[in-house]
């Protein structure tokens, strides 16, 4: 058993012969929200990306809420539906209105009731503040209203955990802020986010934890303060003077 | 060779009963062979991108065997083999001949719209806590199917053609028709261009159909 929500002992990854993730150590608390920042390549996305099982792991032990996770045994889609996920590029249905991309997960995995799932969906485009958007196809918002429909979309499962994957990296600069803005108004209500972006402004302000990846490891952890301020090794000295 | 307007205008009205008639055979023929052909196709679709080797390999070598092979070749072989085994009218020998070639060609455009779905969309589904069969089915398979449309319309105007084959083993469908009748009157040339206004007619037709169903699933753009 862990305290923790999110528990990786000695991960390890390969794509074929690349060693994309080595003996990673990571654990995130209830209500943490930590931040992971890295050079492309450096192993953070593929790290997400193993947390809710869209990478399979090839070694070492995942624990989500307390209780290891074996792919080939558990229902990952039951595990999925506590651990929600937001995509650079928003992967938005585009066959289904705003409401219907909302309503889609928890009619056919919860099996809510129409009226219900679209009660529930209409509450979350509000509070993402698109409630007026509900009956538009996705080809019909811009990319910062794309990505808060993703959010919400995802929030619909009620998840305990969200991770985001570069959320704000395919925006334009003038939208940037009222997705980022979305993430902080959910971070504040105590939900559990690990978020992978290059917006440091981000990092400062709202991360607990800031994790600096290169490589493959982790090379260095703390608070924003202490990474931003008086990062201590090298590496992440170099990193972050290239960035910022 | 003797032809001209009025002669050409006074067969295609006086004929029209008979040719009507020959229209619906033919449209029924290929309502069924296509109805049965969208299964046969989905499934061979489903089997060529499965992980399962044994299951791609069987694809491969029917949708080698069909393109490999001339459709008459097949509805021949379907209807002197499969009487032989199992009494079934020409008609049905001929849907079901229609229908084991087109699944081959509609299994390619199947293949084809899904693997062109991006991997974000079943990634999407599949962090939603949704199973891969039901990312599958509400995911993918409404956006490929929409991607199919134009390829598939064009694959059912040519099944639609391709029931002429059908005269050859006396289903008395619009090109079995023409022959006859210009058989008895010795005036070929008419009556095959009164059914080349028939086919033109129900071309016609079923272009509007997939055009309207087009226009509707475009709803989201």
């Amino acid at each position: 058993m862990s305290d923790y929500m999110i528990e990786a002992n000695q991960l390890n990854k390969y794509f074929g012969d690349l060693h994309v993730l080595k003996d990673i150590d990571f654990q995130v608390k209830e209500s943490e929200v930590v931040v992971l920042i890295g050079a492309s390549g450096s192993g953070k996305s593929t790290m997400l990306r193993c947390l809710n099982f869209l990478e399979m792991k090839n070694g070492g032990e995942l624990y989500i809420q307390g209780k290891e996770i074996n792919p080939k045994k558990d229902n990952l889609n039951e595990v999925r539906q506590r651990v929600g996920m937001v995509f650079q590029h928003f992967n938005l249905f585009p066959h289904k209105t705003v409401l219907g991309n909302v309503m889609e997960a928890p009619l056919q995995v919860k099996k809510l009731s129409k009226a219900q799932a679209g009660e529930e969906g209409k509450q979350l485009l509000e509070k993402v503040g698109l409630g007026d958007k509900a009956d538009v196809f996705p080809s019909r918002l811009s990319g910062g209203q794309k990505q808060r429909v993703a959010i919400a979309r995802a929030l619909a499962m009620k998840p305990e955990i969200m991770l985001f994957d570069e959320p704000t990296s395919a925006l334009d600069p003038e939208l940037v802020g009222e997705v980022l803005q979305t993430m902080k108004t959910l971070a504040q209500e105590g939900m559990t986010m690990v978020v992978v972006t290059h917006e440091m402004g981000f990092a400062r302000e709202v991360a607990d934890r800031v994790v600096y990846m290169h490589d493959g490891k982790i090379v260095e952890s703390g608070t924003p303060q202490e990474i931003f301020e008086n990062p201590k090794e090298e590496r992440t000295q170099a990193f972050l003077s290239s960035i910022l | 060779m003797y032809l001209n307007v009025v002669h050409f205008w006074d067969s295609l009205i006086s004929s029209r009963g008979m040719f009507f008639e020959a229209a619906q055979l033919t449209l029924a023929l290929t309502a069924v062979s296509i109805f049965i052909a969208i299964f046969i196709g989905l499934m061979f679709a489903f089997m060529k991108i499965s992980d399962i080797k044994v299951l791609e390999w069987i694809a491969n070598i029917y949708i080698y065997v069909v393109r490999g092979t001339p459709l008459i070749v097949q509805i021949f072989v379907f209807y002197y083999g499969l009487t032989e085994i199992w009494m079934i009218s020409g008609f049905w020998s001929v849907a079901l001949g229609l229908a084991f070639h087109n699944g081959a060609y509609i299994a390619e455009i199947f293949r084809g719209s899904i693997q062109s779905i991006g991997k974000g969309q079943t990634e999407a589904g599949r962090s939603l806590g949704m199973s891969q069969a039901l990312t599958m089915r509400r995911i993918i398979l409404p956006q490929a199917f929409r991607r199919a449309l134009p390829p598939l319309g064009n694959q059912f105007i040519i099944g639609l053609k391709d029931s002429s084959l059908a005269a050859f083993i006396g289903v008395s469908e619009i090109f079995a028709v023409a022959t006859t009748q210009g058989a008895n009157t010795f005036d070929y040339m008419t009556w095959l261009l009164v059914s080349a206004v028939w086919y033109l007619i129900l071309v016609f037709l079923l272009t509007l159909v997939v055009g309207a169903v087009e226009k509707k699933l475009a709803a989201s753009d």
